[in-house]
């Protein structure tokens, strides 16, 4: 019903508007926008929950942190309109946009980013990223405008967590109903969502910054790959981001009416290995599973060739990027010899187990048909997103799972002792440690390869692949994002041509 | 005189042979093994080196639908055999204990009635683990149900008959008058409901497997072949059409013996008399 008229809207305004350049000049720009998405959010709380949903609608739309990320993976002003550091890396200060306001009216003020912070540094903080506010020792709000932070250790990422939706400054009166009933300080307000179709963002009147272009926003939610293609072909979705119908691009490429971007995501995939389990405990069985994984295959196999390599957890985009994709090249008698000499000449049996996105499914078939190859009989275990979270990401029991590690810089995971990939190295935590402490961006950076190297030469896990930033959009449309420096579509800078 | 066969015996017989053929082939060949990957190869049309083309991995597909046809025919012939095995003596044990023993057998069937086959088998596979021996064990559970039913439905109706009530008044002990005179004249019902509840067999694991909780890769699926070509609806439609024609000659095939068998052992269509 609602497509039908909207496809009847859309066939008149492209008659008003052919009837309009007959006449006089050309006709309004559309100021409206359909966002599509394959996965549609729990609720609408980012500083609740680690679904990349929640912060794919809400991002820089309709919620605000201290800071932003950009469309480049620059930081920009947020709801802070500028930020000092001290020398000694523990106090920061964030000066506030002096008018910013909540959508429901009441002054968003640095007692606001103090309850904030406590709440997600508290004991009971339901805060997916719980770990980016144990820094924090003190908040203090000297006046309305302005918040110190002192924190009891240096932490070189502390502005960039600061920057991620996980701390979206929320309101003390609305942070209880934030799941259904967003409240934010964005340049969109929350005006609806239909549960198992889509959320509806409208133009935030009283914004204090600058002003977007479009004056709605849908995000429709379209999980199956051919309604997906459909829906795009019938002109129903304006842009469709994260787009995993790799097979289907050719078409949509020659196709003068849309225009396909192919960008980077922070999504390192890895072929996560339980380092403490045996015989993965041996580096000579992860090496011959290194060696043992053709990345050009499966990259073609899973992504059409829209991916790119990598050999340690490390986006190429980025910089500090060390290439070693050439450690382990593939090479399957090297494989079966190094099981040889660490006891298995026949190989030997485990699960991989695969959570529900394409690239992990897909891709994890592949990757036991190499395995395989080399004598290792992976058993394929599909298993839902809540099971995969319980069981293998918190209960750490496992073998082998597929996952894209989508938070940026997040290389740091592999310092953490109770992460589920069961890695301990003194020299990993040693750089780890140097890298909290230094400032340079060139040290930084310097720190940051020797971690790959470290990592690479441990063969934690199989590192596979960078998960492609995908987007189908009609042509005319400006301002999506390319690549994904952080789970976001942040459409505030999208107009019509 | 010789009856003649009913053509739906004729046709369901020979689509269910040709099955069974397949399958039995694909023990000893297939073109290409069916679960050899080549990517470089892949979602190609049928071909003079591909009969049936080869799918988004560069597998055979006819490898594929051979195996497959194995692959269904194995859960087909488990989840109805244990079905057989606990459904019949159910059902018989219900007729002839007749009062509280029928009672307990008809209330255990509507409790496994309650839930349809494909949502206890997701439910069993949500607890256990997706895989071939959970969606076995969830279609046997409801076949042993349907069976232990018709079963008992057609036994009762062979016990009230002059001739049972004869050989008990002979001396003959329920469990004797039972092997002796009851199996016997419900084995009829017994094998057409077999044969339909092997095609629903088939159709439910070709359900589950198209969601991911059937059998698992590489060992191919009817079903998962279906699951995984949909998403190449627009680019490859092809991919859909073998697995899917498999899944419905199969269906077709056994429903139609079912039919056949059933009109062909109806008394009601027999020229001569006796039973």
């Amino acid at each position: 019903m609602s497509t039908a008229k909207q496809r009847f809207t859309l066939a008149a305004a492209a008659a008003l508007a052919l009837a309009a350049t007959s006449l006089t000049a050309t006709a309004q720009p559309r100021t409206d926008l359909v966002v599509g998405m394959a996965l549609e959010p729990p609720h609408l709380d980012p500083t609740a929950g680690a679904a990349g949903a929640i912060k794919e609608v809400t991002y820089a739309n309709l919620f605000e942190p201290l800071l932003r990320v950009d469309a480049d993976g620059k930081l920009v002003p947020g709801l802070a309109e500028r930020w000092t550091v001290s020398d000694d890396g523990l106090t920061y200060r964030f000066t506030l946009r002096p008018n910013a306001k909540f959508h429901d009216g009441t002054t968003a003020d640095s007692a606001d980013v103090k309850f904030t912070l406590d709440r997600a540094r508290a004991a009971d903080s339901v805060n997916a990223q719980k770990a980016y506010f144990a820094p924090i020792s003190q908040v203090e709000t000297p006046d309305p405008q302005t918040v110190v932070v002192t924190l009891s250790r240096p932490d070189g990422l502390f502005l960039f967590h600061m920057a991620s939706g996980d701390a979206a400054i929320v309101a003390p009166e609305s942070a209880a109903t934030n799941k259904q009933k967003p409240v934010g300080t964005g340049p969109f307000k929350f005006d609806r969502w239909v549960a198992g179709d889509r959320v509806v963002l409208v133009r935030n009147p009283d914004y204090d910054g600058m002003k977007p272009k479009l004056d709605r926003v849908t995000f429709r939610f379209i999980s199956d790959p051919a309604a997906q293609v459909a829906a795009l072909k019938a002109g129903d979705i304006d842009a469709f981001t994260l787009f995993s119908t790799y097979e289907a691009l050719p078409e949509f490429r020659n196709d003068p009416k849309f225009v396909v971007t192919v960008g980077s995501t922070e999504g390192e995939t890895i072929l996560s290995t339980n380092n403490a389990r045996k015989p993965f405990d041996d580096v000579r069985v992860r090496r011959a599973m290194a060696h043992a994984i053709d990345r050009k295959t499966l990259i073609d196999g899973v992504l059409y060739g829209n991916g790119v390599a990598i050999g340690s957890h490390f986006p190429p985009h980025r910089e500090g990027y060390v290439d070693l994709t050439g450690l382990y090249p593939y090479d399957p008698a090297k494989a079966k010899a190094l099981l040889a000499e660490a006891g298995y000449p026949n190989g030997f049996d485990t699960t991989l187990r695969l959570p529900p996105p394409p690239y992990a499914r897909r891709g994890g078939e592949l990757v036991a048909a190499m395995l395989a190859e080399v004598g290792i009989r992976a058993k394929i275990e599909p298993v839902e997103w809540a099971a995969w979270l319980e069981k293998t990401f918190k209960g750490k029991d496992y073998d082998l799972t597929m996952i894209a590690h989508t938070e940026p810089l997040d290389i740091d995971i592999y310092a953490r002792p109770d992460y589920y990939f069961n890695y301990r190295s003194e020299r990993f935590n040693a750089l780890n440690d140097e890298l909290n402490r230094t400032q340079d961006p060139a040290k930084r950076n310097a720190l940051y390869g020797e971690e790959q190297k470290v990592l690479a030469e441990d063969a934690v896990n199989g590192f596979l692949f960078m998960l492609p930033s995908v987007t189908v959009q009609k042509a005319g449309l400006t301002g999506m994002w390319v690549n994904r420096p952080v789970q976001a579509n942040d459409v505030t800078g999208v107009s019509w041509k | 005189m010789r009856r003649r066969l009913p053509l739906s015996l004729h046709l369901g017989a020979a689509l269910t042979l040709l099955l069974v053929a397949m399958a039995l082939l694909s023990l000893l060949w297939t073109p290409y093994p069916a679960e050899q990957v080549r990517v470089i190869a892949r979602l190609k049309p049928p071909s003079a080196a591909h009969w049936l083309g080869t799918d988004h991995f560069g597998r055979d597909v006819l490898s594929m639908v051979m195996v497959g046809a194995r692959n269904s025919l194995a859960v087909g012939a488990a989840a109805v055999g244990l079905g057989l095995a606990a459904g019949v003596p159910l059902g018989l044990l219900a007729a002839a204990l007749g009062r509280w023993g029928d009672e307990v057998v008809a209330r255990l069937g509507d409790l496994v009635f309650a839930f349809p086959a494909v949502l206890t088998a997701i439910l069993l596979t949500a607890a256990l683990g997706a895989g071939a021996v959970n969606v076995v064990l969830a279609l046997a559970l409801f076949n042993s149900a349907v069976l232990a039913r018709v079963t008992r439905g057609a036994a009762l109706a062979v016990w009230r008959r002059p001739f049972v009530g004869a050989a008990l008044a002979l001396g003959r002990g329920p469990l004797s008058a039972t092997l002796v005179h009851v199996l016997p004249n419900i084995a009829g019902i017994v094998v057409v409901q077999a044969t339909v509840l092997f095609a629903v067999a088939i159709v439910n694991e070709a359900a589950l497997s198209y969601l991911g909780l059937g059998i698992q890769p590489p060992s191919p699926s009817w079903g998962r072949m279906l699951g995984d070509a949909q998403t190449y609806l627009f680019t490859a439609p092809l991919q859909a059409v073998f697995p899917g024609v498999a899944i419905a000659l199969s269906v077709m095939g056994l429903t139609m013996l079912g039919d056949g068998l059933r009109d062909w052992l109806d008394p009601r269509h027999r020229s001569s008399g006796v039973m």
